[in-house]
């Protein structure tokens, strides 16, 4: 290392996700207002904020759920390059949404078909990508039951008679099974009792890193992002309050609404 | 000699929004320089803004003005001025940081607590997870123990882990806020002994100790951070 | 038929009792479903005289596409004498005045309900198949807007989804009707509620084949030789039903059959479904095993007098 060292940022990485001055407006009501971040590879970002604050609203413009009333969401198309999601044409929308991307919902009944055996849900998207091998299709479905911790001799029964924890668990299964590169989370532990939801985050923290899995986590749960979460958003009345490390916001907050809700957490 | 770390103009205050919008000012206008193999004793009373320096050298905190550029990589990052995702990638080769508690994880065992910095590099996993067994022998954490999370674990034995995690690679700068506080003398000695190896192979160190006997052992100078302070305006 | 000759069907009626408008209407949209194989048109279905369940859409095609001069067969479950059969058979005798025959061979047109018969179609032919539910995916999606984007878009994974399924409760797929199929490589599709047994007689047919489904008003269609292909897994592949038995009174090792339980102790056989074709083999002389047994023939019998009536 030489005594004179240039100043020189660390080299710039591909953006995975660039979104820029999004917003979304319900009539006069403002869902999101002006929201810009980038997500790079492998990265977790988590959205906090209490209800109404348009967290949800937000995630499901990102996740092309919804359109925008004005903004871009551009996704690297690896090929490509990066791409407003909203100009691809729907069944390049829809096939981003079944291979690249995955989508957790709060309530796994959402998420999953209830009426269709575990091995069915963890299998359908490889189906929906040719996988034709039903051989191969029960393998990755066992092996994806034991990533997530499910009894794998449960993979013929519906989800219906599972828990809530294991459902959402084979949620998480059912979209990770395609090796997606970007991965939107709606309170994944909102519903689950406080023991479940300890191994639910501990199982999607290994799972995320191991993979390398970039993530968008809404949640108004302080600790579920200081576990899981690289960035942090914090939002309140559709804007964009504070965000940076997920360390920097919760131990040095700025914004006046982020220490209200920083120090509103219950020590235990 | 190489410096490591440079900090100029440095200024912290705290604004205590659910206090009134209370200010409480930390320093000002603070300067520091941390060459390769150096230990730097951030020195003063409680409360003179010791950790809120070492936190914003790890980017922990965010300074309201100045520079705190680090050696990364052979080049100058400037932490205040860093996208996070830079500081990621600082904090993940360069710069290492003892806190003075170990964050718990549930569920993941000790010896992958202290193995995780070294593997999130690259290093393989049976190599990794052999400097953490031995560190974890250096610093007596018996080995029954090692498969356990760390929750159930006693103030000093969660210490000792943390420890462990945080030379289980070769930062060129680490960070140690209190690494003895709660230790015993004899595994004092192992982190004494630990830091003047590090010191050895050039690590730049900037540390917050109280035992005078430590502080002896590994400082090569105290810089007072009281030095920086100025009222409330 | 000549312009002198009086008409031969009812005429209180229209020709094939549904007006020209209404005809030339599901013309268009039997040409467009021709043009696009395997793709359901939807199409202003009519009432008719009939409720739905007993062909109301297969007959609208039938009428739409039926000349004057044409030979009609019509079958139920393979047979010809069945009271579905029979009444639609005698609907077209009455508004149309065609000819109607149980032969196969001789037919233009053969209205369909769950068979395709087991003589092999020929060019000029045309297949009429009645239909419950025209969409495969409907029992797995049951919004209609998103079944047309899967369509739209060929996104077929899920009906795979159904066919794992299958094997992970049974060990096999269990589907034995209904077997979806691929046609022409692009379109996913419902073959109505024929055996599997029946499906690789889709493939490369000489015959136009046409589905109706009149509750749901859309119509289907797979031009003569056109690529039809039974789903399946690399390791599972698609097989059509066997038997161990063959026809207990014509003997043949080749047809679908039904069993028939002859007594009240148990007393059973297996015959062929396609009476004609059963009928036809018999009268060239083939015997099976019960060829000669009096209660079988009995039951053949019965069989034959549905015709005369």
């Amino acid at each position: 290392m030489s005594a004179v060292m240039a100043m020189n940022p660390v080299a710039e990485r591909r953006p995975l996700l660039k979104v820029n001055k999004l917003t979304k407006h319900y009539g006069d009501h403002i869902g999101c207002e002006d929201v810009s971040f980038t997500v790079y590879p492998g990265e977790v970002i988590g959205i906090v904020g209490e209800s109404g604050s348009g967290k949800s609203t937000l995630l499901n413009v990102l996740s092309a759920q919804m359109p925008p009333t004005s903004g871009a969401v551009e996704y690297d198309l690896s090929a490509k390059g990066l791409r407003d999601i909203f100009t691809l044409s729907e069944p390049e929308r829809r096939k981003l949404m079944r291979t690249d991307w995955g989508v957790v919902h709060q309530n796994p009944r959402d998420g999953l078909r209830m009426n269709v055996s575990a091995g069915g849900n963890v299998g359908e998207r490889l189906m929906a990508i040719g996988a034709r091998h039903y051989g191969e299709l029960r393998r990755e479905g066992l092996d994806w039951m034991a990533k997530v911790e499910l009894d794998t001799s449960r993979i013929d029964d519906k989800p219906k008679t599972f828990s809530g924890g294991m459902q959402q668990r084979l949620q998480i299964a059912r979209n990770l099974v395609t090796r997606p590169r970007l991965v939107f989370m709606d309170e994944p532990t909102g519903g689950l009792d406080v023991s479940v939801q300890a191994r639910l985050l501990d199982l999607l923290r290994g799972l995320v890193r191991e993979l390398g899995i970039a993530a968008i986590i809404v949640t108004h749960d302080l600790a579920v992002v200081r576990l899981l979460a690289d960035r942090l958003m914090v939002m309140r009345r559709g804007h964009v309050v504070e965000a940076g490390l997920t360390d920097q916001v919760l131990d040095d907050p700025h914004h006046p609404y982020t220490q209200l809700l920083v120090s509103s957490v219950l020590q235990v | 000699m190489t410096t490591m770390i440079s900090v100029s103009g440095l200024t912290k205050d705290f604004v205590l929004h659910t206090q009134g919008g209370t200010v409480i000012p930390v320093f000002a206008d603070l300067s520091l320089e941390v060459a390769e193999g150096e230990c730097v004793c951030l020195h003063g009373p409680s409360g003179s803004g010791k950790s809120t320096l070492l936190r914003s050298l790890y980017a922990n905190y965010k300074p309201g003005s100045g520079h705190i550029r680090v050696a990364h990589r052979g080049e100058w990052v400037d932490l205040t001025q860093a996208e996070p995702w830079q500081v990621v990638e600082v904090r993940r080769h360069s710069v290492g940081y003892v806190s003075q508690f170990l964050r718990v994880i549930p569920r993941v065992p000790a010896l992958e607590v202290v193995a995780e910095p070294a593997k999130l590099v690259g290093m393989p996993a049976d190599e990794a997870e052999a400097r953490a067994r031995t560190l974890l022998t250096r610093l007596n954490i018996p080995e029954r123990l090692w498969s356990i999370a760390p929750a159930t674990f006693s103030g000093g034995e969660q210490q000792r882990v943390n420890i462990a995690r945080g030379f289980v690679r070769d930062y060129p700068i680490l960070l140690l806020d209190e690494p003895t506080a709660s230790l015993d003398a004899a595994n004092r000695q192992v982190v004494v002994d630990l830091i003047l190896e590090a010191k050895a192979r050039g690590v730049a160190i900037v540390g917050i100790f109280h035992d005078a006997e430590v502080r002896e052992a590994v400082a090569d100078r105290l810089f007072e951070v009281t030095a920086f302070q100025k009222s409330a305006a | 038929m000549s312009a002198v000759q009086e008409a031969r069907w009812d005429e209180a009626y229209n020709f094939a009792y549904l007006d020209e408008q209404t005809k030339r209407m599901i013309r268009r949209s039997i040409l467009k479903a021709i043009a696009v194989p395997g793709y359901q048109v939807p199409f202003g279905g009519r009432e008719m005289p009939l409720a739905y369940g007993w062909g109301t859409g297969g007959i609208q095609v039938t009428a739409s596409v039926i000349g004057p001069d044409d030979t009609l067969k019509v079958i139920d479950q393979g047979a010809d004498d069945t009271t579905n059969a029979v009444s639609i058979r005698r609907f077209f005798s009455r508004v149309a005045g065609v000819e109607t025959t149980e032969a196969t061979e001789e037919a233009d047109i053969i209205q369909t309900r769950h068979r395709i018969p087991e003589a092999p179609l020929r060019e000029g032919q045309v297949l009429v198949y009645q239909v419950p539910q025209p969409e495969p995916l409907r029992s797995l999606e049951p919004r209609e807007t998103e079944t047309r984007k899967m369509h739209g878009y060929a996104e077929y994974g899920l009906m795979h989804v159904r066919l794992y399924e299958d094997i992970a409760r049974y060990g096999h797929i269990a589907t034995t009707y209904s077997y979806p199929v691929m046609v022409n490589g692009r379109y996913l599709m419902s073959p109505s509620p024929i055996p599997k047994f029946d499906n690789p007689k889709m493939q490369g047919n000489p015959a136009i084949q046409l589905f109706g489904a009149g509750r749901e008003k859309r119509i289907y269609a797979i031009p003569p030789y056109t690529s039809v292909k039974s789903l399946d897994f690399d390791d599972h592949p698609f097989e059509p039903q066997t038997w161990d038995e063959s026809c207990a009174l014509c003997g043949a090792d080749n047809s679908y059959l039904d069993e028939v339980v002859l007594d009240d102790h148990g007393g059973k056989m297996f015959v062929c479904s396609d009476t004609h074709f059963c009928e036809d083999r018999r009268a060239k002389g083939h015997r099976g095993e019960l060829g000669a047994d009096p209660a079988a023939l009995a039951f053949a019998r019965t069989a034959d007098e549905g015709e005369a009536q």
